[in-house]
């Protein structure tokens, strides 16, 4: 056990971390390109319409992965802030940030392709839909804690001080969306759920399995090659980075 | 523990004392929510059922502005006389020392925005059982405003842009205590019970009492680093 | 009595104060790589420095106000931290740690209090008398001057009774009269077999066992 802890925290040292993000990120960059392809046709070729919705269905394979990884990686980055935060791990605390402009991108993405949607099924682009609502608000959380980041000078201090609001937050989250489904429930609004079909073709289901996975595959890379640049610029006098730059003029 | 007690209601008094030394700061939250429900029939019409159906929301979204608008003084002004430093160095629990401050904070903004609030509710048209429930309601959710407002206020103390990005950090962890508590009103509103709302806030009420003060210390100690 | 001579009534037992490989960054920049330091009691430190040299960083990590990314505290050889610590140290920053809108006798009760020290109305009295401040016990400190602000702050420190004091600029911007007051809590201090830590720019004017600790600029 404690043999498997070691080598798990060698990791997350800087440079052993900046070298191996810098190893993996290409891949996962190169996974997504293939699941993108692949499920792009898969959505858009393979997959038959929908007796309902007809074709504008087919934006749900963007929104759906879209707002499942924006939900997750909140939560995953308030545990790699919470890592930071408690054994002041610098990388963890690296990731933290750096996976926050992906997930307001997701956030953004999902709402944007739910109102797209939105306006053929429900006649309207946006609706106060419970859903909706709550992927708003997680926008906004997602917007505090890059703001937060942006106005303490002091890296190690916003490091600390958005591992606080991510952990507020990510207790918040279930509450907001319980709150804001009860809400919901009670003005008698609209009900129509975004995950429609109550049997979905198993074509769909493919479509929508490579499209999630294309979408995991760019955020994962993503989040790596911008974890590395933080890295460098919170390190840069160090001499691993000098290292690996060659001179640190 | 004799000595803790002291300790708190010491720190009680103290900010008690200092906001009745300067009434103008509470009276000035006060007014603000005050105008901003007043404004809102100016926007929106006169039409006394609209603006019935609208009263809940208004007034709980006036109490949020109000609430935040007081908010960047808990913990700033302390900072700035080093008397910050002395709560961080005590010997007592910090989140105990932070539940002090801002019972003193609620005492000063959140219940007199509670007990005026009837009076803008009859502005409003709400007949005289709602206007309990909004009491009610309010009394149950303004400390909530106050407790979670305290994080906000320690993650930004002695930033430059710190009482814009207050708003941005703080309202959307507003979001459930508003619409339990503008609920509330509603559902009295619609002649059901509101039960159910005044529960869920006063759960609210406990959930935040229980966390908030641990994660305001921990923010206090990570901003005075 | 004096607050000099009541202090040195109340002598404080032989405790040490050592700092070993305290290292402290800010941003990219290392603000303290590896400070060492040792007081004993009776004993006043000068942490001396150029501006930018940490000296502030020091005494915050001294009273557990700044964590250092490596390096121990320790008082009697246990790790000065938490609670405890709180029992051993009083601080005094770059501004009097004060209320504007109290008076000094309200200010010290409340700051008393807070610091779990019992005082009676007597005792403070008795502390702000002794630096010669009877007379302004129930004024707003607004009102107060820099100096006569410093004594109130001062008072706070000798009411607490802590052996260990760490001050931050205690000199600064005071007139004669308040230097010498404050030469003399110190050296009252001192006697009493309590520790000082302080910064300043000047030679401090204090008689006794002095030392100091020069930190380089990075």
């Amino acid at each position: 056990m404690a043999a498997r802890q070691t080598r798990w925290l060698r990791f997350s040292s800087p440079p052993r971390f900046y070298d191996l993000a810098g190893r993996l990120a290409p891949g996962f960059a190169v996974l997504a390109g293939l699941c993108f392809i692949a499920g792009l046709y898969t959505a858009l070729v393979q997959a038959p319409p929908d007796y309902r919705q007809g074709e504008s269905y087919r934006i749900l394979f963007i929104h759906v992965p879209a707002a499942w990884i924006s939900m997750f990686l909140y939560v995953l980055m308030a545990g790699y802030a919470a890592i930071g935060l408690v054994w002041r791990i610098r990388t963890a605390e690296v990731m933290a940030k750096a996976m926050a402009p992906t997930g307001a991108l997701f956030t953004f993405l999902a709402l944007w392709t739910g109102a797209l949607w939105g306006r053929p099924t429900w006649g309207a682009y946006w609706v106060w839909d419970a859903r909706l609502t709550s992927e708003l608000i997680l926008l906004f959380l997602y917007l505090g804690f890059i703001a937060l980041h942006a106005a303490i000078e002091d890296r190690q201090r916003a490091a600390n001080a958005g591992a606080v609001l991510a952990l507020a937050g990510v207790v918040n989250v279930p509450v907001i969306y319980f709150s804001v489904t009860w809400w919901n429930t009670l003005h008698q609004g609209v009900t129509i759920r975004v995950t429609s079909a109550p049997s979905m073709d198993a074509v769909m289901v493919l479509a929508l399995a490579l499209m999630t996975l294309a979408c995991w595959m760019y955020a994962i890379a993503v989040v790596l090659w911008r974890a590395r640049l933080e890295l460098l610029e919170r390190e840069w006098r160090s001499d691993w980075v000098a290292q690996r730059l060659g001179g640190g003029t | 523990m004799k000595t803790l007690a002291a300790a708190f209601l010491s720190l009680l008094t103290r900010d008690l004392t200092l906001a009745l030394r300067r009434r103008q700061d509470a009276l000035v939250v006060l007014g603000f929510f005050v105008v901003v429900v007043s404004l809102f029939p100016l926007g929106v019409g006169p039409d006394p059922q609209l603006l019935r159906s609208m009263a809940p929301g208004v007034l709980w979204v006036s109490a949020l502005l109000a609430t935040l608008l007081s908010l960047e003084r808990l913990f700033s002004e302390d900072g700035r006389d080093g008397t910050l430093e002395q709560l961080l160095l005590s010997p007592w629990p910090l989140p105990l020392l932070v539940l002090a401050k801002v019972l003193a904070h609620w005492l000063v903004t959140g219940l007199p925005l509670a007990l005026v609030s009837p009076l803008l509710g009859l502005q409003l048209g709400l007949e005289p059982g709602e206007m309990g429930v909004l009491l009610m309601a309010l009394l149950l959710g303004t400390p909530v405003l106050s407790l979670v407002g305290g994080i906000g206020a320690a993650l930004t103390l002695g930033l430059r842009s710190g009482g814009v990005l207050i708003a941005l950090l703080i309202l959307p962890l507003y979001v459930p205590a508003l619409v339990l508590g503008a609920g509330a009103v509603d559902a009295a509103l619609y002649a059901t019970s509101p039960g159910a709302h005044l529960s869920l806030l006063g759960a609210l009420l406990l959930l935040t009492l229980l966390l908030a003060p641990w994660a305001t210390a921990a923010a206090l100690r990570i901003m005075l680093d | 009595m004096t607050a000099v001579e009541r202090a040195a009534g109340s002598r404080f037992p032989g405790h040490g104060l050592k700092v070993r490989g305290v290292v402290v960054e800010r941003g990219e920049r290392r603000v303290l790589d590896g400070v060492h330091l040792e007081v004993r009691g009776g004993q006043l430190l000068q942490v001396a420095g150029p501006n930018g040299a940490g000296k502030t960083t020091l005494l915050r990590v001294l009273c557990g106000l700044t964590r250092p990314l490596a390096g121990r505290v320790t008082w009697d050889g246990r790790p000065l931290t938490g609670p405890e610590a709180a029992a051993h140290l009083a601080y005094l920053g770059h501004v009097d740690p004060l209320k504007d809108g109290l008076s000094p006798r309200e200010n010290l009760r409340a700051h008393c209090a807070l610091q779990g020290v019992r005082v009676d109305r007597a005792a403070v009295a008795r502390a702000l008398g002794d630096l010669g401040l009877q007379d302004h016990e129930a004024v707003a400190v607004r009102h107060l001057s820099q100096g006569q602000r410093r004594r109130v702050a001062l008072a706070g420190l000798v009411l607490l009774g802590r052996p260990l004091w760490i001050l931050d600029e205690p000199f600064a911007s005071l007139d004669a009269g308040a230097i010498d007051t404050l030469r003399g809590v110190l050296e009252g201090h001192l006697a009493a077999g309590g520790m000082v830590v302080l910064t300043t720019h000047q030679p401090v004017p204090v008689r006794g066992d002095c030392r100091s600790l020069e930190l380089g600029a990075a």
